[in-house]
């Protein structure tokens, strides 16, 4: 049996034991909803302004820099699994890869784009 | 081939015979199977995550000074069934205004990523659940449910703090996986494969002493990724009342904890096997896959007690403190060290066995003693632009 479906069936049922325990919940739980208890938490006081706050432009930046990096490793994954037979020519290779990567880094380090201001 | 040894295809061949007997074709009947194995697992895990409640809190109060529960149960052993009692009889409130279906989907999700990480833990040589040959990136890959889900949980809630809390939570998450990768890369090389059980089969020597630093960058990324202290930006308790699971209460909210709880013991198992050699105690595992599955155990709830140690002793980190130590100090370590040890690999190829260990031993140790240096040094540098340089009198310098 392939192992993509033993793991086809690690997902489904994973998520059936959750689904179940949340469902044995709804089932036995008092359900008596009033607005005083649907109301949005905010250390007891009444909210102040939307609650769907603006998106800080500085997360989208750390996902670009984290999917650049990303996308680095994975390329230095088959790299890695054969890096025992292949000798010194394929390790100084993989570095200058690195290298070229790291200088990357560097540049948005100094252009200031790792900053959290 | 008795049950001792390879319990798994006894139980299966019984079960296969059973099931074509009553006319089954084969392939029903091995989904079947394969379906029932999963499910004991699961259910194994499900159980021992109400073990890991119980002795998160026996330790957490110890590090605090004070005995935790003992009432319910001989020790306090009951308790964790209480408290899921208690959640499942709650009431299961949804905030008005709520994206009620995120809202719900998000803590399946995350228990489900826990749980499919299970299936390429090796537990012993016999009992692979499955032997995937790309383990390595399947840890991440699985992660990253877990990271959608908690995102899922804080836009969904309709409330600042928690989106706030799940904003910073998924950043640090993302940041921290470049270091996780890059140290999942060196046993990679270490071993030649990917493959969780390849791993386990390489290291005759730990690979902690063929690489300490990996073991410790390891560490830091994985507590990160967990989302425990000291990163624990989401469920910053004081700080952002709870983080995203600040709307969710009853089951969904015992979703999201016990599989944090569940989480932080995969890591430490997950540790074990890349760094401490898995199921293998000189020899102990082939004797019968109970006693592999036992070191494992064992090994993995080490590691889960160091990250529970460094959780109940440090304190949280600042979320830009948290971001720059990422990706100006760990990111650049990282890779250096995936380098160093790539060429020492290679330089130490054929060397005796003793020369090979000292040497990436060495490079390792020399390699966090140039990083410590820098840091200190631009740390110094930092703290005498604030304050102004101190002369510092040394014993040296009193004639």
């Amino acid at each position: 049996m392939s192992q993509w479906i033993y793991i086809g069936l690690f997902f489904i049922v994973g998520l059936l034991i959750p689904v179940g325990a949340i469902a044995v919940a709804w089932i036995l739980g008092p359900k008596k909803p009033n607005p005083i208890k649907q109301s949005t938490y905010e250390c007891g006081i009444e909210t102040v302004g939307d609650s769907w706050v603006q998106f800080k432009a500085q997360y989208y930046i750390f996902a670009l820099v984290f999917l650049v990096f990303d996308v680095e490793t994975v390329f230095l994954f088959p790299w890695a699994v054969k890096l025992g037979q292949l000798g010194l020519y394929a390790v100084v290779e993989g570095i200058i890869f690195i290298l070229i990567l790291i200088a990357g880094l560097v540049y948005t380090w100094r252009k200031g784009m790792l900053e959290w201001a | 081939m008795s049950f001792w040894t390879d319990p798994l295809k006894v139980a299966a061949d019984w079960l296969m015979s059973i099931l074509t007997g009553w006319g089954m074709p084969e392939i029903a009947a091995q989904v079947l199977i394969g379906f029932l194995g999963v499910l004991l697992l699961i259910s194994i895990l499900m159980v021992l995550d109400n073990f890991l409640v119980w002795v998160e809190r026996k330790v957490v109060s110890r590090f605090q000074d004070r005995i935790g529960p003992n009432r319910v149960g001989p020790f306090g052993l009951i308790q964790p069934f209480a408290d899921i009692i208690k959640l499942l009889i709650k009431e299961d409130t949804t905030p008005g205004g709520a994206d009620k279906v995120v809202y719900n989907i998000a803590p399946m999700l995350s228990m489900m990523s826990v749980l499919i990480l299970w299936a390429i833990v090796p537990l012993a040589p016999t009992i692979l659940n499955v032997d995937l040959n790309i383990g390595a990136l399947y840890i991440i890959a699985a992660g990253a449910i877990g990271t959608l889900s908690i995102i899922m949980a804080g836009w969904s809630s309709n409330n600042k703090f928690a989106l706030i809390g799940a904003f910073r939570q998924v950043a640090v998450m993302v940041s921290f996986e470049i270091p996780m990768l890059t140290m999942l890369l060196i046993p990679t090389i270490l071993a030649g494969s990917m493959g969780m059980n390849a791993i386990i089969e390489k290291q005759n020597i730990w690979f902690v002493w063929l690489a300490p630093l990996g073991a410790l960058i390891f560490l830091i990324t994985a507590i990160a990724e967990l989302g425990r202290a000291p990163f624990d930006m989401a469920e910053g308790e004081s700080e952002l009342v709870a983080g995203y699971n600040t709307e969710y209460s009853g089951m969904k909210f015992g979703m999201f904890y016990a599989g944090e709880l569940l989480h932080a013991f995969t890591y430490g198992g997950f540790w074990s096997i890349l760094f401490f050699g898995g199921y293998r105690f000189f020899g102990l595992e082939q004797v019968s896959p109970f006693l592999a599955i036992a070191v494992l155990v064992f090994k993995a709830f080490v590691g889960y007690w160091v990250i529970m140690w460094i959780k109940y002793t440090l304190m949280r980190i600042r979320i830009d403190h948290m971001l720059a130590f990422n990706w100006k100090f760990l990111t650049p370590l990282a890779f250096t060290l995936l380098m160093v040890t790539a060429l020492m690999n290679a330089l130490l190829a054929g060397a005796s066995t003793w020369l090979y260990v000292a040497g990436m031993f060495l490079s390792n140790v020399l390699l966090a003693w140039v990083a410590l240096t820098i840091a200190r040094s631009y740390s110094r540098r930092e703290r005498e632009n604030v304050e102004g340089v101190k002369n510092v009198v040394t014993s040296r310098s009193i004639p």
